[in-house]
């Protein structure tokens, strides 16, 4: 569960105030605004990228409005996916449990299950030059699950996909919000997505944020 | 591209051709006079000898086979490697802050850093002089019974340092722009995933700019070795002892052997032209993988 009450960012002259919003646990939420309204923004304070000037940030009922980024738990996954170049997409998917210094069998273990449940189980020797939109946001979503987040924060998830597919993508995040439960907050201007997955859906305008029904 | 066949197009090729014209001529005439200045150095070490003379008596060879040379070229490869490492030491953190995060006083940190780039270099090496007789640099170092300035001051740790003051001042230009064209949002994610600042650093925003790195070490190597001005002043010129391959050819100069100048000269842009390619081999696997 997510819970913003009152939070204020400022990103030097841009601010949003006093910005409140709660997403049940296992719920897929779709954070919606015209491009610059600061959705991005709302997201790295959620994150813990950007501090936070007023209000306070729940996850799961606790409070990490300041706390690092690594604390919070969260799986993020950003619009260009922001692979790292220099590893492979096996190095990449068992990064977080690399850091956690989880058994190397764990961790080829996790790795694998994902890569087939990802459908990426071929690219996995690959490094990300010259992968497909579609493919590298797999490996980014992927990389964000390895380590079983309660929360999953998608920024534009779909910008880079091609509508051949896109269906495949709908498919995928259904998929990953009802096996893994996890609660979903997904970034995007497109209501098409938002129609097609969300069961909340959010809509950023002048700085306020307002539940719409579907 | 195909043409497209009206008047205006046409017209437009011919423009087009001129313009690239132009522009080669241009370029081509920097290129033309970096080819010729090497051509004749090397047309001037031939000029009348015999292939006997070329291959047996060549100034190089003959050059290569004086000891203060071979010592000038030893302390040479020695301090331009250790004052590039030192420069890559610094820039890494000076370019990975500045490129990351906006701060007070960052413009004028920005302006500092400049400063050995813009600095004559004879400027450079006379205020490394005059630091050094400053306190703390005077003071005796325990168990060695001497001051800095004495260990340093006309002595090979004043090569390296003369050498590193300006190179670092390149380094950091180069491993600014190297963080600048690194996604940050690759740090910010591996944040997400667990690491602390340090880790994320180390083993995302370190390995992504490996290819930086290496011309940044390049570069203040190059840098480094045809420094000459601030070493004149701040290492001196000694036979034997703080001779490097730019002070070579000034000594050899000054005694008229313009010869052996050019000689030191060319296995100068040897050693430069050989670590150009093994860092753009090295440079260029990276990226092939």
């Amino acid at each position: 569960m997510i819970t913003l009450d009152n939070i204020t960012v400022q990103t030097g002259e841009f601010v949003l105030r006093e910005v409140s919003l709660q997403l049940e646990a296992g719920e897929y939420g779709a954070l919606m605004g015209r491009t610059g309204c600061g959705k991005t923004t709302l997201l790295e304070a959620i994150i813990g990228l950007k501090p936070v000037q007023g209000g306070t940030i729940h996850i799961g009922g606790v409070d990490v409005t300041h706390a690092r980024p690594a604390a919070r738990g969260i799986g993020y996954v950003p619009q260009d996916g922001a692979l790292f170049s220099t590893m492979t997409i096996r190095e990449q998917l068992g990064f977080a449990l690399e850091i956690r210094r989880q058994p190397k069998e764990q961790i080829k273990q996790r790795v694998d299950e994902l890569a087939k449940w990802l459908n990426i189980e071929h690219l996995l020797a690959r490094r990300p030059h010259g992968l497909s939109g579609g493919e590298r946001q797999r490996v980014a979503m992927g990389r964000a699950l390895a380590f079983n987040p309660a929360i999953l924060l998608l920024d534009e998830p779909l910008s880079a996909v091609d509508e051949t597919t896109r269906g495949d993508m709908y498919d995928l995040l259904r998929r990953v919000q009802q096996e893994t439960e996890v609660t979903v907050l997904h970034v995007t201007h497109n209501l098409e997505e938002a129609q097609e997955l969300a069961d909340a859906v959010f809509v950023l305008s002048d700085g306020c944020i307002r539940k719409e029904e579907i | 591209m195909t043409p497209t066949h009206n008047n205006h197009t046409l017209g437009g090729g011919l423009s087009d051709k001129l313009f690239f014209l132009c522009m080669g001529i241009i370029g081509g005439t920097y290129v033309l006079l970096i080819v010729l200045l090497l051509t004749a150095d090397v047309a001037y070490m031939l000029k009348g000898a015999s292939w006997h003379e070329i291959v047996f008596e060549n100034p190089m060879v003959q050059a290569l086979g004086k000891p203060e040379i071979r010592h000038s070229i030893t302390l040479s490869l020695i301090s331009c490697s250790l004052s590039a490492l030192l420069s890559l030491f610094v820039a890494v953190p000076i370019g990975w802050l500045l490129s990351r995060f906006r701060f007070r006083g960052r413009n004028v940190l920005d302006a500092i850093l400049d400063i050995p780039i813009v600095l004559p270099p004879l400027v450079v090496g006379l205020s490394l002089l005059i630091l050094f007789q400053f306190w703390p640099f005077t003071m005796q170092v325990p168990f060695l019974g001497k001051s800095l300035n004495e260990l340093v001051v006309y002595q090979v740790p004043a090569v390296i340092l003369a050498q590193f003051s300006v190179a670092a001042a390149f380094a950091v230009r180069t491993m600014k722009a190297t963080f600048d064209e690194i996604n940050p949002r690759c740090e910010q994610v591996a944040l997400t995933l667990g690491c602390s600042r340090m880790q994320a650093f180390m083993r995302v925003a370190l390995p992504e700019a490996g290819r930086g790195m290496l011309t940044a070490f390049t570069l203040a190597w190059a840098r480094a070795l045809g420094e000459f001005g601030p070493l004149l002043i701040f290492a001196g010129a000694t036979r034997n002892k703080t001779e490097v391959l730019s002070t070579t050819v000034f000594l050899e100069m000054s005694i008229g052997d313009l010869e052996a100048a050019v000689a030191v000269s060319l296995i100068m842009v040897l050693a430069a032209v050989t670590v150009l390619l093994i860092t753009r081999i090295w440079g260029a696997k990276d990226v092939m993988v």
